[in-house]
């Protein structure tokens, strides 16, 4: 009954996730951007834009430059975030990639830096006046949220374990749109439901950022006005 | 942290010029410029006054953004509130009113799209902070994108370059549309489509004044350095502010293009159409607006059959100008491919330099201590040269060829960190003279320090905005209202024109 339930629950979360972020960076896609405004000084090239990016998204360039707190709680709890993510694709995957195989122990580790992150930020929207201020329920609610999931993960790496084997051919199952037996742990099944329900938030909430920053066109703009013109298509209308 | 509040003039004494403030919950509430009249609303094309149904009107030019402007749509879905942008804003530092923390700022815009644009809002508005539209709403929206000068110093820390400037122009554009428009702004946009500036200067008396500036000119140096207007084919047609046609210190920016064009030989001519640079339409975040203003400039060079096109000293005119003039005007097909599309008058300056055809003098502006104000719209929104950062380099480049004693400001307040004068983004009216004053406190708090410990005595800037604001602003902390001057005055100061004698007692010009 446990297994079917969660089973659905995947499904549907999966399909939101998908479908939702999907609809949104169409319309991202969509909307163009009618004037060229990089924050300039901006790379003259495409090229140099993809670096841009690349320092942007790896590194959180301008975070840096902006307060150095919160780039090294922010950029902690991304980074280990990915880790513990490419971690977890053992239990989607049979046999076990490499590579997987090899970051496994860093990913473990990086679940305590992982939560370490998310609880320096919270720490923040208590601490000072200006960023408390600027909260709103839902940004308490969604680092709560991630704090639970990583939470009840560590819990379950290195105090309670439940049959991992299990949760894995659990997953392989729904993977091959069959639906095994889920383990009942409570602890797994706190992690595994706010999991979903991440996914079910991520294209509702502020989780966008993920695929916004890439449709930034402070960001993503090449500095070449007068080299080539840039025209929107609605915009091409008013000259004709 | 001590905010001093005596009475009238309450800035704040910083102890440097990113000094934090405590926050001061509704500092600057309810300040709001004046409204524009019926008749210039409508002669721009928007509603007279608040339409009845203004709130439908709002909400469908909101959904009208959201497909025409993907920044638009973005910027108000990214935000995590993570408060990198919380301490940027020099209105904030100034005020310590949290409504001018960016984040703050754009969440007065993004509560109400969130309401009536997002599931979240739609169904959990006290969950994610979404808001109705109410008068309230409206009246502070007035208040506080009126309070923001649209100079993207926020863009540069903001991990997603989540840009305020254009949620502001967006809150402006849509409230414009629903009746509620800026004195300031519209009346000077009307003027520019009726006579060609923001001033209202007409051809003749145009033509008159820069007579007059011609014979200054040639009662100073003994040399006639022309001025021309309308002068049919010749190679570059001037665009610059109209401050410069008749403010100080911007004259004497103007007389100092006047002598590099004269050194470097080109002919060169203003025109009575197009005789304003500023373009007010990017203030208001109006695509069309600026588009006709720019095509004024278009129809100049078409008209006087010129073959290049050169922006004088302005900042945000040089963004239109560089970043969107091909687009809103161009392609400019018509002029010689072989130089820039526009050209600033610092490139064109600097490449004389360069190649030798300016006698300069340095010692004539040696009883200036300088420093260097680089102009928000130049610094984040522009560039010149080839390369990124020429927008830095190319000014200090000239100064620091005109200049003998050129002291930098502290790092965090220059080149892409500058900050803004606080008369940036349309709020340069006496209405917003206390907001003004504050605004410009963290700018003046750096000059100060530059001041003490380098005996820093004036400071140049390429903007006629910052100089207009910086000659109003600056005696209210200690400086004469001439301490600011353009950067083509150092050039004027410097160059000896050819042909020119120099009388050894002549150091009168100390502007």
């Amino acid at each position: 009954m446990l297994s079917v339930i969660y089973a659905i629950l995947f499904y549907v979360a999966t399909a939101i996730l998908v479908v939702g972020v999907g609809m949104k960076i169409r319309s991202y896609a969509r909307s163009p951007a009618p004037l060229k405004i990089p924050t300039t000084p901006a790379p003259t090239t495409v090229s140099g834009v993809y670096l841009r990016m690349f320092r942007e998204i790896v590194f959180f360039e301008s975070l840096f430059k902006a307060n150095k707190w919160i780039w090294l709680f922010g950029w902690t709890f991304h980074m280990s975030m990915w880790l513990v993510l490419a971690r977890h694709l053992r239990y989607f995957t049979q046999p076990v990639w490499d590579w997987v195989v090899f970051i496994q122990p860093y990913g473990t580790y990086a679940g305590f830096a992982m939560v370490a992150g998310l609880l320096g930020l919270w720490a923040r929207r208590f601490l000072v006046e200006r960023i408390r201020y600027i909260s709103a329920p839902s940004d308490h609610l969604m680092l709560a949220l991630m704090v639970a999931i990583g939470g009840s993960g560590l819990l379950m790496r290195f105090v309670a374990r439940p049959d991992i084997l299990m949760v894995k051919n659990y997953m392989l199952g729904l993977m091959r749109l069959r639906i095994e037996q889920l383990p009942s742990d409570p602890i797994l099944l706190v992690h595994l439901g706010l999991v979903a329900t991440l996914m079910i938030i991520f294209p509702i909430s502020k989780l966008l950022h993920a695929p916004g920053v890439f449709f930034s066109p402070t960001r993503n703009q090449v500095d070449n006005p007068r080299e080539k013109r840039h025209l929107a298509p609605w915009a091409a209308k008013l000259e004709k | 942290m001590a905010a001093s509040t005596s009475e009238s003039d309450d800035i704040r004494k910083m102890a440097h010029p990113l000094e934090i403030p405590r926050l001061k919950c509704g500092a600057m509430e309810g300040l709001a410029p004046f409204k524009a009249s019926p008749e210039h609303q409508e002669k721009l094309g928007f509603p007279g006054e608040l339409v009845p149904d203004w709130k439908e009107k709002a909400l469908a030019k909101m959904k009208e953004l959201g497909e025409k402007n993907r920044a638009f749509q973005v910027y108000l879905d990214t935000c995590v509130k993570c408060g990198a942008c919380t301490d940027k804003c020099h209105y904030f530092l100034g005020t310590g009113d949290p409504k001018n923390m960016p984040v703050a700022r754009q969440d007065l815009l993004r509560s109400v799209y969130r309401r009536y644009f997002t599931f979240a809002g739609k169904y959990f508005p006290k969950l994610v902070g979404a808001r109705d539209l109410t008068e309230d709403v409206l009246n502070e929206w007035y208040s506080y994108y009126h309070q923001c000068s649209e100079c993207r110093r926020c863009s540069v820390f903001c991990p997603y370059g989540i840009d305020t400037a254009e949620i502001t122009m967006a809150a402006r554009d849509i409230m414009d549309h629903i009746g509620i428009g800026m004195k300031y702004s519209n009346e000077i946009i009307g003027k520019v489509h009726d006579i060609g500036n923001n001033l209202g200067l007409n051809a003749k008396a145009l033509r008159a004044t820069l007579e007059d500036l011609e014979e200054d000119l040639e009662d100073e140096t003994g040399i006639s350095v022309r001025i021309p207007v309308d002068e049919k084919g010749a190679d570059i047609l001037l665009i610059t502010p109209s401050a410069d046609f008749f403010a100080e210190p911007h004259i004497d920016g103007l007389l100092g293009y006047a002598k590099v064009f004269h050194e470097a030989g080109v002919s060169w001519t203003v025109s009575s159409y197009a005789s304003e640079a500023a373009n007010f339409g990017l203030f208001i975040g109006s695509y069309e607006q600026m588009r006709e203003i720019s095509l004024r400039i278009r129809k100049a060079a078409q008209d006087l059959g010129v073959k290049r096109i050169v922006f004088g000293e302005c900042g945000h005119a040089w963004r239109v100008g560089y970043s969107f003039l091909n687009t809103l005007a161009g392609p400019f097909d018509f002029l010689d491919q072989n130089y820039p599309i526009p050209q600033h008058i610092m490139e064109f300056t600097w490449d004389e330099i360069q190649k030798g055809t300016l006698n300069i003098d340095k010692s004539r502006n040696d009883h200036i201590r300088l420093t260097y104000h680089d102009s928000c719209n130049v610094a984040r929104a522009s560039r010149m040269g080839d390369e990124p950062g020429g927008q830095f380099e190319i000014p200090r480049n000239v100064i620091k060829a005109v200049c003998n004693h050129y002291f930098e400001m502290d790092r965090e307040t220059t080149k892409e960190s500058t900050l803004c004068c606080g008369g940036g983004g349309g709020l340069l009216t006496d209405d917003l003279m206390d907001l003004r004053k504050k605004g410009a406190s963290p700018r003046m708090t750096a000059v100060q320090q530059v001041t003490e410990d380098h005996g820093v005595t004036h400071m140049a800037a390429i903007c006629a905005i910052c100089k207009t604001q910086f000659s109003k602003i600056m005696p209210a902390f200690g400086y004469e209202m001439d301490s600011i001057v353009s950067v083509h005055q150092l050039v004027s100061n410097a160059i000896i024109l050819t042909g020119q004698v120099i009388d050894d007692d002549e150091d009168k010009s100390d502007e």
